[in-house]
């Protein structure tokens, strides 16, 4: 099997686990299911290191730092607010809530 | 360095975590075991990256310096966020992702020359493409939730053919590209799909915003696959792909959930004009209340159903319409949340401001079970909320919102709104609701109209 066609394998079965795993999820779980599955493809950054690490030239380094910048923006920030919305599912009353309520009085 | 065997498990392993993390986010229960999963996975995928074989690490300090610059900006903004702001900023991070996509095909492009094989360019100009409008477009997104720009269709005449002339650009500039590499034709192709990605979200309506980033976020996904491909990554390839698959289908559910048809959210629904104006600006009459009012409709029921909507946490008043549903309680009144699948700026969304306001998650029901029950609901309270409730929905066959399933409050004893002002829903329409004989206004700021309702009711 040539390398192109193994990719395309990979490819193909990846498309249907996507499918698969997310066939079943409740509304509820919508959007900490979009913001997780964008912090996911922040992987990039991986991508965005390699090309500014073979970088040869001045553009291709300072687009390449430029991904490298974005991507970790995109991965590192997804991950963070997905825990913050799924923390706040367990909706069990906390000292540090109430002093957040007190905190929006007075806006 | 560590070997190109041991270099490729470990990439293995790691898609096998976001596998696991995408799983886990689809049950409630494990949701945040799910997400911390992915973390660690993308957290081992950056480290090992340095160890790889082909690395030179001729920049590493460049590298290392963006990533921490990147880290300085994406873990503030994530947690300084307010709850409310939460889709703008989903969008905002998946148009970063689209845009480093980009620019990593774009440098790969130029490192490609003339010894490139064809399917390596396809997908390199893939990657720009879809990169490109995934950035402008969430951009637009952004600027949208946050009412920068009006959260209204923008339509303008002949924008549908200049939309299609600009795909059909994008896509020759493409064949240019193809066929002679160069650093001109990869720029005009460029920026014509930046300008294409910005015309496509345009005539999307504010209520439909949330399908689109999802949209968008499943062509990020895409966009990283094909980088992988030209990387020859096999992990980007199976990220990239667990993404665009997972996020097509829930761009489906999304619109399925408010009763669109994929098809007709991105090519003209809500094009039609708002028919706010049928009864020709006549003025007609709303019973509106005072807070004395309210309390005592909502101390002689025997049930209530509460049904937030944005208006709610526009108003910050999560915590106070928890104070008014306790204070209920402890009067013998049976209480629970009507919450829309929709209900606020994204599906879930509201799941997630009650959450932050500590409602137990337990009167927190769902549309369908919720709406058998309001025929024997005495007062319905639908705070800050409006299209979810909206009978045109059902009755008025045309309008935009028509098919969405709603709450169907009307059903109940009583009604009672809290509302700014008459201004109509995030999709402009009139409610006819509104102006039912049962139905009770309350005007205001809702925070300020639950604090007293909440003191009359102590008062009584």
């Amino acid at each position: 099997m040539s390398n192109g066609l193994a990719l395309l394998s990979i490819f193909v079965l990846s498309v249907f686990i996507g499918f698969e795993v997310v066939s079943k999820v409740s509304t509820t779980l919508h959007t900490p299911l979009m913001s997780g599955a964008n912090a996911i493809h922040g992987i990039i950054l991986i991508g965005a290191i390699t090309v500014a690490d073979h970088a040869d030239t001045n553009l291709e380094l300072g687009l390449g730092i430029a991904a490298v910048v974005l991507a970790t923006i995109n991965m590192v920030g997804g991950f963070v607010v997905t825990d913050r919305m799924l923390e706040m599912f367990k909706g069990k009353p906390r000292v540090k809530k109430e002093v957040e309520s007190v905190g929006g009085e007075s806006k | 360095m560590i070997s190109k065997n041991l270099y490729d498990l470990i990439g293995l392993a790691i898609a096998v975590c976001f596998i696991l993390a995408l799983k886990g986010l689809s049950s409630p229960k494990t949701a945040r075991r799910g997400n911390l999963i992915g973390a660690f996975g993308a957290l081992i995928a950056t480290a090992v990256v340095f160890r790889s074989p082909d690395m030179t690490l001729h920049h590493k300090w460049w590298i290392m310096g963006a990533i921490i610059f990147g880290v300085g900006v994406g873990v503030p903004a994530a947690r300084r966020i307010q709850m409310t702001q939460m889709p703008q900023l989903v969008a905002l991070f998946n148009g970063v992702g689209g845009g480093a996509a980009a620019l990593v095909a774009i440098v790969e492009y130029l490192k490609l020359g003339s010894a490139a094989s064809t399917p390596d360019v396809v997908a390199t100009v893939f990657t720009v493409i879809v990169g490109c409008v995934s950035f402008s477009g969430s951009i637009v997104t952004f600027l949208k939730l946050q009412e920068l720009m009006t959260t209204r269709p923008v339509i303008f005449p002949g924008g549908r053919f200049v939309i299609a002339a600009t795909l059909l650009g994008t896509l020759g500039c493409a064949e240019w590209v193809i066929h002679s590499l160069g650093n001109v034709s990869i720029t005009v192709m460029a920026v014509l799909a930046l300008i294409f990605g910005v015309l496509f979200v345009l005539p999307v309506g504010g209520a439909d915003v949330p399908i689109v980033i999802s949209l968008l976020n499943a062509f990020t996904g895409l966009t990283v696959a094909a980088s992988g491909y030209v990387l020859q990554a096999t992990l980007l390839i199976v990220a990239g792909t667990l993404v665009g698959a997972s996020g097509t289908i829930l761009t489906r559910l999304m619109a399925a959930a408010m009763g669109r048809s994929l098809f007709g959210t991105l090519f003209g629904a809500f094009t039609a004009k708002p028919q706010a104006a049928v009864v020709g600006g006549e003025v007609r009459s709303v019973k509106a209340g005072s807070p004395d009012d309210v309390a005592i409709l909502l101390n002689y029921a025997q049930r209530v159903v509460i049904v937030p909507g944005f208006g709610l946490a526009v108003a910050q008043a999560q915590h106070t319409v928890r104070e008014l549903a306790d204070l209920l309680t402890s009067k013998g009144v049976d209480v629970a949340y009507g919450i829309h699948p929709v209900a606020g700026r994204m599906p879930g969304h509201m799941n997630v401001l009650l959450a932050e306001a500590s409602v137990p998650y337990e009167q927190l029901v769902e549309m369908d079970e919720v709406n058998p029950t309001f025929p024997q609901t005495d007062v319905v309270l639908v705070v800050g909320a409006n299209d979810v409730v909206n009978p045109a929905a059902k009755t008025t066959p045309g309008c935009p919102i028509y098919g969405m399933p709603i709450l169907d409050v009307a059903s109940a004893g009583n009604v009672i709104f809290l509302k700014r002002s008459m201004r109509p829903g995030f999709a402009g329409i009139e409610n006819e609701l509104l102006y039912d004989p049962k139905t009770t206004l309350l005007f205001g700021d809702a925070k300020d109209s639950l604090t007293k309702v909440v003191s009359a009711l102590k008062a009584l």
